[in-house]
């Protein structure tokens, strides 16, 4: 990055005051032509690794934006940084507000850094969409009007995972073990997964709270043998699902190993042989249809990888926010948050199109379990997930995997 | 039983104490002889997987074991010639943010190589599963990295002590001016102390690939563990560096038999508890130059 001195810029400006007369106004003039957009997500810490895709992803967008000429014709000035944990995230979202004259901001994974810029969003009164938090407190008893929720919220995850265990009969009377990510989305998580537990006639003999930083998974593991479970489940994040998988193999044990959250990017970093069970997905860069299928092209041809997950959203994202500048004219909070609200239908390179739920502000849209692909019949190292049928099934309406406004209520205050 | 399961906890932790051991010895090596807190050697053990993660796509496993090391010893003797040897005598604090500024530039060279996305590796499968000894249930995969280690720690041994090699850098420790007054350059001694130290860490990281994420930040998030056991150890000591990353291993899985959330942070009140009964660590001895 270059920067100059504020009075050696001065200096240089004043000399050259006169000869640029003409071309000034023009710069500033284009400058304020530009819709600023800021997007955070982790770039390091242990969702570094599925957040540098979503940075990937939203580049794309922005480029693909401009291309095809901007917004209302102005050209998206994407501001993409580093969100390193809640406070930072905070402290990054209020400066872009402030300072950069983000018109909104989007982007995070973790979800204690999209609560704290939620926090941040609602007292500036600029609106935020959460791309990659799962936290169901978020969509609940945190939520306010200036936030949208892109990711699939845990209840979601557990909801497309457990359906596909009790087609296998690994749930009812079955014993569980979890591991569990010890900040707010783990304990959100574990807490949906509790619900599902009971309400199938499964048993939770043992849970470990893990804290984020953790890569060695050996005292745990003698831990779960010792529980003798039936099942065990990881409700880990990032980088930890990585490493508990890869060490899970590692010790070969006979219970099978099932997760209520993976990212794709975490599968791929894991290695041949590492990873088996079933975990749930928001989206793969399989799905066979058109609007997937274009991404995937395009993404693949720039980056040389398919998207991650996480590149999808972000990407999806970018675009229904411009799309929503476009349609209302207008980069004000409240014309955004009202076309939003209206519940319009949106294509996410799903079968099914999704659309924000007025009362939560949850994006409505299907979830996917997948098992793992045989090695054999992987196409190349991308190609890992066998991604199970659609949940909901077709004929059920989408948001009978949502949290109910009685279980997850969120009042947002006008 | 609930006794049993304490002592696989307590064998595990000698276990995972000897992976800490790996990347400690080296650290302490390379701070007793140059004076130098290395905290860049976190980069090596980092270079050391991505290394071997290369090098087992073309010769295998076995190969990657072997030559990610002698690899990342070659660096060590840039490292060594053309960083550290200019700091041996000056501020500390000047080795200390070139090593953290070197860092730096090796998790950012790492991201601009190999990309942001961690890189797959896997255990090559007569490796995997686990076994009974006794009635302690082992990793087949970790019993193979404790017997290297206690390989490399009998020859690290000898080496120091029975070696005229062993003697020259043991007395560098202690009076670098007597050895410069007997006629010896250290410096050759001091490039062979960091290529065994980064050759180490390289190896801890070529052993752990295929067992924990490999990632560019992994440098860093290993570094902190070394130093506590450097810490606990004490600076200089062979044996405590060993005592300490065995003790630092055994606690972590204590406390995670019990109370689960705290086994992170059951090292550093150790760390706490040691520095606070005896500041120069469990065996540290009494090193003029640094007094």
């Amino acid at each position: 990055m270059v920067s100059y001195n504020r009075r050696t810029l001065l200096k240089g400006g004043a000399a050259f005051a006169g000869a640029s007369a003409l071309g000034f106004p023009a710069i500033v003039r284009a400058q304020a032509a530009k819709i600023k957009i800021g997007h955070l997500v982790p770039l390091t810490g242990f969702l570094g690794a599925i957040g540098g895709y979503a940075q990937l992803g939203v580049k794309l967008a922005a480029e693909e934006i401009n291309a095809a000429g901007g917004i209302m014709g102005k050209q998206v000035d994407l501001m993409s940084e580093d969100s390193v944990n809640p406070a930072t995230a905070a402290t990054k979202a209020q400066r872009m507000i402030e300072q950069d004259g983000a018109a909104l901001l989007f982007g995070e994974i973790s979800s204690a850094s999209s609560l704290t810029i939620m926090q941040v969003a609602e007292r500036n009164k600029k609106v935020f969409f959460s791309t990659g938090a799962r936290s169901d407190a978020l969509r609940g008893k945190n939520c306010n009007r200036y936030s949208f929720h892109c990711d699939i919220p845990n209840t979601v995850m557990v909801n497309a995972v457990g359906t596909a265990l009790k087609q296998q009969g690994l749930v009812k009377g079955k014993k569980f073990v979890t591991l569990t990510a010890d900040y707010i989305f783990g304990h959100d998580l574990l807490k949906a997964a509790k619900a599902f537990f009971s309400a199938n006639d499964a048993t939770l003999i043992g849970d470990e709270l893990i804290a984020t930083d953790v890569t060695d998974f050996s005292p745990y593991l003698l831990k779960i043998r010792q529980a003798k479970p039936d099942v065990v489940c990881c409700n880990l994040a990032g980088n930890q699902v990585t490493n508990l998988v890869k060490q899970y193999a590692e010790f070969g044990f006979p219970y099978p190993l099932v997760g209520f959250n993976l990212n794709t990017g975490d599968a791929w970093a894991m290695g041949e042989g590492n990873l088996s069970g079933t975990w749930p997905t928001v989206w793969y860069h399989t799905l066979d249809n058109p609007a997937s299928k274009a991404f995937v092209a395009a993404f693949t041809k720039k980056y040389d990888k398919p998207p991650e997950n996480h590149a999808w959203i972000d990407y999806v994202t970018l675009k229904l926010i411009a799309q929503a500048i476009e349609t209302t004219k207008s980069t004000e909070t409240d014309a955004l948050i009202a076309y939003f609200e209206k519940e319009t239908q949106f294509d996410i390179m799903k079968a099914r199109k999704g659309y924000f739920r007025a009362w939560d502000h949850q994006l409505v849209q299907e979830a996917y379990p997948f098992t793992v692909k045989p090695k054999g019949e992987m196409k190349d190292k991308w190609d890992m997930l066998v991604l199970g049928a659609p949940v909901p099934v077709a004929n059920e309406p989408l948001e009978s995997i949502y949290p109910m406004k009685a279980q997850n209520p969120c009042e947002m205050k006008a | 039983m609930q006794f049993a399961f304490l002592l696989e906890q307590v064998v595990n932790g000698l276990v995972l104490g000897g992976y800490y051991l790996l990347i400690a010895l080296g650290l302490s090596l390379i701070f007793s002889v140059g004076g130098i807190v290395n905290l860049a050697h976190g980069a090596f053990y980092a270079l050391g997987a991505y290394i071997s993660v290369e090098i087992t796509k073309r010769l295998g496993f076995g190969g990657a074991v072997a030559l990610s090391p002698v690899a990342v010893a070659l660096l060590g003797i840039l490292f060594e010639r053309f960083i550290l040897r200019r700091f041996y005598t000056s501020d500390p604090i000047l080795s200390l943010l070139v090593t953290f500024g070197l860092a730096m530039v090796a998790e950012q060279a790492i991201r601009i190589i190999w990309g942001s996305p961690p890189l797959p590796a896997s255990i090559p499968p007569m490796f995997r599963g686990s076994v009974f000894v006794g009635d302690f249930l082992f990793s087949r995969y970790r019993l193979l990295i404790l017997a290297v280690v206690a390989a490399i720690l009998l020859g690290v041994w000898l080496l120091l002590h029975k070696t005229s090699f062993g003697r020259v850098v043991r007395a560098g420790i202690q009076r670098p001016d007597m050895v410069a007054a007997l006629g010896i350059r250290l410096q050759p001694y001091m490039t062979a102390v960091v290529m065994l130290g980064v050759g180490m860490a390289a190896l801890a990281g070529a052993f752990f690939a295929p067992i924990s994420i490999v990632h560019p930040a992994m440098g860093s998030e290993i570094i902190t563990v070394a130093f506590v056991v450097v810490v606990i150890g004490g600076l200089g000591s062979f044996w405590g560096v060993v005592l300490a990353a065995l003790l630092v291993g055994v606690v972590r899985g204590i406390t995670i038999h019990f109370e689960p959330a705290a086994g992170e942070a059951s090292i550093y009140v150790l760390m706490f508890l040691v520095l606070l009964v005896r500041p120069r660590g469990l065996l540290g001895e009494r090193i003029e130059k640094f007094e």
